[in-house]
């Protein structure tokens, strides 16, 4: 009886905190954007278009659409409405980037490392980025597991990752594993591997060691699962390490490489087949001109930068075609920054990319859906469509020409980056006698 | 068999067509034939016809004939008579721009910047008035071509690093040694104060340390340097006249900083903080030397001062963060726009080798933040060409200045425009590249199929 005395007390508690969630997702992600030039990337652009959006998903699209009462209505005239951008490869917002001290260093994981008060997270978004894949960097041959992340600058660490994302493992070959470009210290040996030879035979050995730790693990779920199975049967060791490696073996962790010349790719794609894991893309991937054919054979896409070039020698022969001319042959392709600055003008990389012979539609493509896809987040963000996640940015001219700029960033219908209010808070600042 | 015969039957006119057609191409006179190769000496008599002209100075005129003579623009304008003889270059569809000139770069002076074998631009050591761009220039670096596939005719090579990195250059893009490229062989001293401590990495406070202290050390190392090559100067002289008097031990610094003493060499001086151009203004006036300021990541926080001192600025490459957060995110965006509205002469640089071609990039987006398009345009060809005091040869399609020409098909500043031509006074140069033969190259595997 004293339980039922508590009732109305727990219901009416409930209801306060029920309604108060309600209002808040009624709040929550509603948007409705009007009159903007809409390009949907995986469509035909739509002039004067209106996109309405609710509780972050994209609800409608097409023209003078309403939005219920309260909803914010963000007047687009003249402006260019765009699929977030995604960044495929960056190190933003970690506190650390490289586990450097070894060849192989599978079991860290960035996602335990995720700093959300890293400012450029606020760079990105301020270039129309709404998500990156943050990863390991290239000091080793085998780095660290990577995470996918929203920009969503404010939040805690767990409101940032995409856990949709495909989960990827780090990989680098070529100068910074071998550390050619590094001046050793008198009396500290040279790190294993110091070629590129050295780098296949490594992620070999490995691979072979999470092969037979995979098969020990085979038999022991036999025997454990066998009809008597054996007295005082022992679980084989643990090993964080192979266990992470073992996770590629099974096709659950993509691999993305970091890889530069030709013969380190096609080298990676031969280990790819000998050992059956999934790759990715291939990171930089600044010879890959050159292999076309492989990368088409092996279904295998890059993500590179459009002309950030010449930097060291295996960049040398890096040329500003190579995003253009993979795509006209039918390799996916993404632009990536790799960079806490580059990031914010990404739209301005992909743009290059029309010089070079693709169209504005093909080039955008490179840092959205594309991008999108080989994240494996092509369902939920990547293309303005119905039923995708609200993830968008309005340029005042078209995102592909020089004289662009982003003015407004939105994720999941919530405003993350808005310039007019960025120059509206400084003036304030400025009128209470800051500097 | 049968079908073959027909087939030559039926195009046995056609090929008697063609080599008809060939035959008149080849013997008709090279006046009539619009020359699509790269032979145009630059003595010739051109004439680039049907074009829109951008002459930046000047009316823009929607279709006409610019005239090239002896490497100079001998005319242009709407209703031109194009001389018998012209080599006629048809241009429906495309824009005549003045080439541009990059503000400050590394260009032939840094190959692959992770290779130090290929890297020539910063001497060790602090105060190097003595190391001279123009002597390591590196005529065929890769980064030349490219450059000038987009457009840049001109570039200022400066070194780098340290206090006085050594003396910056003008050269054109074109020739065959790097004596052969030169404009102007010693164009500038370039001194490199320090920039904004912690900037890069600084957020909620932390990183607004300027680095005041050590810009005032600085400056007063500078200014005991061109006292002691003043000094040095009188008692060389007072030597010369004076045979009792011993000459003094040669002393390289003071001996290179001569001109610079005298007023006649110009400094630039890369300074970022607004209080550090504030002193670097009061220097500059005490010293009575002549000063181009580059970087200037805080200019427009004292842009009446700049401009009251009448010191042009180089603006430094805006792939960069701003240099502390409460400056806001768009600070180096901004900082030109505010810079020209201050009546400051500004010029874009690329500050690079390898991303020199990206000049243009860097104008279009200033003007993304409010620069003026025409004035963008004006601060990577006539503003460079003024603060350079290469205006009257540069800058701008006039009659009488070299014939510095760029043909796109499309706005000069536009990521997606493709250069057609280019010429430097008046001799079309080759458009290929690193990039477009390594494409050609690995193009033929497809072809091979």
């Amino acid at each position: 009886m004293k339980n039922l005395t508590r009732l109305p007390i727990f219901i009416l508690l409930l209801v306060i905190m029920l309604a108060g969630s309600a209002s808040w997702l009624l709040a929550a992600g509603n948007l409705l954007i009007k009159n903007a030039t809409i390009l949907p990337v995986t469509g035909p652009p739509i002039t004067g278009g209106d996109v309405l959006v609710t509780n972050g998903i994209i609800k409608q699209i097409g023209r003078n659409l309403t939005a219920p009462p309260g909803t914010r209505i963000i007047e687009a005239q003249g402006k260019y409405l765009i699929p977030g951008i995604i960044d495929t490869h960056t190190h933003l917002a970690l506190s650390g980037t490289n586990e450097g001290t070894e060849a192989i260093t599978p079991e860290v994981n960035m996602a335990e490392v995720i700093n959300p008060d890293d400012p450029a997270i606020f760079t990105a978004l301020s270039g129309g980025v709404t998500m990156v894949h943050t990863m390991h960097g290239s000091a080793n041959v085998i780095g660290g597991v990577n995470v996918v992340l929203k920009m969503k600058w404010g939040q805690p660490s767990e409101k940032l990752v995409v856990r949709e994302a495909y989960p990827t493992l780090k990989f680098a070959l070529g100068e910074n594993v071998k550390q050619s470009n590094r001046t050793l210290l008198p009396g500290r040996p040279q790190r294993y591997p110091a070629t590129r030879m050295g780098a296949n035979a490594i992620i070999r050995r490995e691979l072979l060691r999470a092969r037979d730790y995979l098969a020990e693990w085979d038999r022991y779920e036999k025997l454990r699962n066998s009809k008597n199975p054996p007295e005082n049967l022992l679980p084989p060791k643990k090993d964080l390490r192979l266990e992470t490696l073992a996770d590629l073996l099974r096709g659950k962790l993509y691999a993305r490489c970091h890889a530069y010349v030709a013969t380190e790719m096609v080298e990676f794609l031969n280990l790819a087949k000998e050992f059956g894991f999934k790759i990715g893309a291939f990171e930089h991937a600044w010879e890959a001109y050159k292999i076309t054919d492989e990368l088409l054979a092996a279904g295998v896409g890059i993500s590179v930068f459009i002309d950030s070039w010449a930097y060291k020698m295996e960049a040398a022969e890096g040329i500003a075609y190579n995003a253009s001319y993979c795509t006209q042959r039918g390799v996916l392709v993404s632009i990536n920054s790799d960079s806490s600055e580059r990031v914010r003008r990404l739209f301005n990389e992909a743009g290059k990319a029309v010089k070079y012979g693709l169209t504005p539609d093909e080039a955008l493509k490179m840092v959205t859906i594309n991008a999108a896809r080989q994240l494996g987040v092509d369902r939920l963000v990547g293309s303005i469509e119905v039923g995708k996640q609200a993830d968008l940015a309005l340029f005042n001219e078209h995102p592909m020409s020089a004289y662009t700029r982003c003015d407004l960033t939105i994720i999941e219908g919530e405003v993350y980056f808005d310039r007019q209010q960025v120059i509206k808070e400084r003036e304030e600042a400025a009128r209470k006698g800051g500097n | 068999m049968f079908s073959r015969i027909i087939c030559f039957k039926k195009y046995l006119p056609l090929s008697f067509l063609l080599i008809l057609l060939l035959t008149t191409w080849l013997l008709s006179p090279a006046e009539a034939r619009t020359d699509t190769e790269n032979s145009g000496p630059g003595s010739a008599l051109q004439a680039i016809v049907n074009v829109r002209i951008v002459p930046v100075v000047g009316q823009e005129i929607p279709s006409g004939t610019i005239l090239v003579e002896n490497g100079k623009i001998k005319a242009l304008g709407a209703n031109l008579e194009i001389p018998a003889g012209a080599r006629i270059i048809e241009a429906r569809g495309l824009t005549a721009y003045p080439g541009m000139i990059d503000g400050y770069s590394s260009l032939g002076l840094v190959e692959i910047s992770g290779v130090s074998a290929t890297v020539d631009n910063r001497e060790t050591g602090r105060i190097n008035p003595q190391v001279k761009a123009i002597e390591a220039l590196k005529y065929d670096s890769m980064h030349i071509p490219i450059a000038r596939a987009n457009g840049i005719v001109a570039a200022v090579v400066a070194p780098s690093g340290g206090l006085i990195a050594g003396q910056s250059t003008l050269v054109k893009l074109d020739g065959w040694t790097n004596r052969e490229m030169v404009i102007k062989e010693s164009l500038a001293l370039v001194v490199e104060l320090p920039g904004i401590r912690g900037g890069r990495r600084g957020f909620m406070g932390m990183g607004t340390q300027q680095a005041a202290v050590s810009t005032d050390r600085a400056l007063a190392e500078l200014k005991e340097l061109f006292h002691r090559a003043r000094m040095y100067e009188i008692r060389r002289e007072q030597a010369a006249k004076n045979l009792l008097l011993p000459r003094p031990d040669f002393d390289e610094t003071s001996h290179c900083l001569l001109p610079v003493v005298r007023g006649e060499l110009p400094v630039i001086f890369s300074v970022q903080a607004d209080k550090d151009i504030l002193q670097t203004i009061r220097f500059v006036q005490e010293e009575k030397i002549k000063a181009i300021f580059y970087g200037v990541h805080q200019g427009y926080k004292v842009a009446g001062e700049i401009k009251k001192a009448g010191i042009p600025c180089l603006i430094g490459s805006l792939y960069d963060q701003p240099p502390v957060w409460e400056d806001g995110y768009d600070s180096l965006f901004m900082n030109p726009v505010l810079l020209n509205q201050a009546g400051v002469k500004i010029a874009f640089s690329s500050s690079s080798s390898s991303a020199a071609k990206d000049l243009p990039y860097h104008a279009a987006k200033a003007a993304a933040f409010g620069l003026d398009r025409l004035e963008a345009l004006k601060a990577v060809t006539i503003y460079p060409a003024e603060i350079f005091g290469v205006d009257k040869l540069m800058g701008s399609l006039e009659a009488g200045k070299q014939a510095n020409i760029v043909l796109a098909d499309g706005d000069l500043l536009e990521l997606g425009t493709r250069i057609e031509k280019v010429f430097i006074e008046g001799r079309e140069v080759d458009l290929s590249n690193r990039y477009t033969e390594l494409l050609e190259k690995f193009r033929k595997r497809e072809k091979e199929k």
